[in-house]
């Protein structure tokens, strides 16, 4: 279906050139994706400095926070995004109440318990018991890591206390699929061991946010 | 293995491989060919079904995920919202080619099961995931509502 899509969309671009420049922009970006690897708090320590070792670190975080497996549920609209160019998931779905899609049409009509290899192509359908959106006062599309950094530290927005945040980096299951995204996806660099200890360090240092 | 669920009030038992998808079972086991596969990726909605009242595509849903639940497909579907969908779909003439139907059927009654009285907007977003090439959409939508008015309350 999505080649079908591409397909489509390339054709009616007209241009073939364009969509083969396209093509080899989001290769480009998904090689980049896959070489890069997640750096632990020791790989720090060299910057004296405590609030810059915060920051440093805070950007470090920002590889998986940033990475799209996590993007695409922090989306900020009411839809979730999909693929290493974000684009809109299909088919359509709406947010729903507590995230988890409509009435007649829910995250659970497609995404069961685990990840699930199709049967007849290459490829899989994601999957975890809580598949559901982040809250929309934890969108991160299209915003800054300084921006995000802020927003999960301000409590007038965020339902979690920093300790609660370290948790949920650490031990959350939902937020481990991202490290096993199944079949045809680029999971996010690292361990979720090494997110959940630069989550802590970080804390630790002051939980100092980069600028911008 | 061995996997034991409820399919359409009976309880049955089917010796597959747990990862054999639901649709598979449906149709080679148990013989009830009205699910229809049509992607087999979950992009098209023809296989949908409700797992525990919940509608599900069977096409990308491993059998093992399916035991001790209850399974109900277009062939034994029943109640009040069913009923009212089905004379809906009839009296409208919904159906084209009618491949993708039991599809839209089954969504169609789960959204009134828990949507009574549907705007356009919930139906659009219960039925988007229910794809027609016939493109019956604007007849679909019609019969929900003429479903809807049919229903008590």
């Amino acid at each position: 279906m999505k080649r079908i899509v591409i397909a489509i969309g390339c054709a009616a671009l007209v241009s073939l050139g364009l969509c083969l420049k396209i093509g080899t922009a989001i290769a480009a970006d998904s090689e980049a994706a896959k070489a890069q690897t997640l750096q632990s708090p020791e790989d720090f320590a060299n910057i004296r400095d405590e609030s810059k070792r915060s920051v440093a670190m805070f950007n470090e975080m920002g590889k998986v926070l940033t990475h799209p497996r996590c993007v695409s549920c922090h989306p900020r609209g009411d839809s979730p995004l999909q693929g290493m160019d974000l684009h809109k998931h299909e088919p359509p779905i709406v947010r729903g109440a507590g995230g988890m899609g409509a009435p007649g049409m829910r995250c659970s009509t497609c995404h069961g318990d685990d990840n699930v290899a199709f049967s007849t192509e290459e490829g899989s359908i994601p999957g975890h018991p809580g598949w559901r959106l982040a809250p929309k006062s934890m969108a991160w599309e299209g915003k800054s890591l300084g921006e995000i950094c802020r927003q999960l530290k301000d409590q007038d927005r965020s339902h979690m206390t920093l300790e609660e945040l370290q948790k949920h980096n650490a031990t959350d299951g939902l937020v481990g699929w991202g490290w096993h995204p199944g079949e045809g996806r680029i999971p996010v660099p690292g361990t979720q061991k090494i997110f959940g200890e630069l989550t802590q360090a970080w804390i630790d240092t002051g939980a100092v946010c980069p600028e911008g | 293995m061995a996997i034991s669920f409820e399919l359409n009030g009976k309880e049955v038992s089917a010796d597959v491989e747990p990862d054999t998808p639901l649709l598979w079972v449906l149709r080679d086991h148990f013989k009830l060919t009205g699910t229809k596969f049509g992607c087999g990726i979950a992009q098209c909605g023809a296989c949908t079904v409700h797992l525990n009242g919940l509608t599900r595509r069977s096409c990308i849903t491993p059998i093992s995920q399916v035991d001790g639940g209850t399974v109900t497909t277009i062939e034994g579907v029943s109640g009040e919202e069913a009923r009212a969908i089905q004379d809906a779909w009839v009296a409208l003439d919904v159906p084209q080619c009618g491949f993708c139907q039991s599809g839209q059927v089954m969504s169609a009654t789960a959204l009134l099961r828990e949507i009574p009285k549907p705007t356009d907007e919930n139906i659009d977003q219960a039925m988007a995931g229910n794809i027609c090439r016939c493109a019956t959409y604007v007849r679909i939508r019609k019969a929900i509502h003429r479903a809807s008015d049919s229903m008590e309350g």
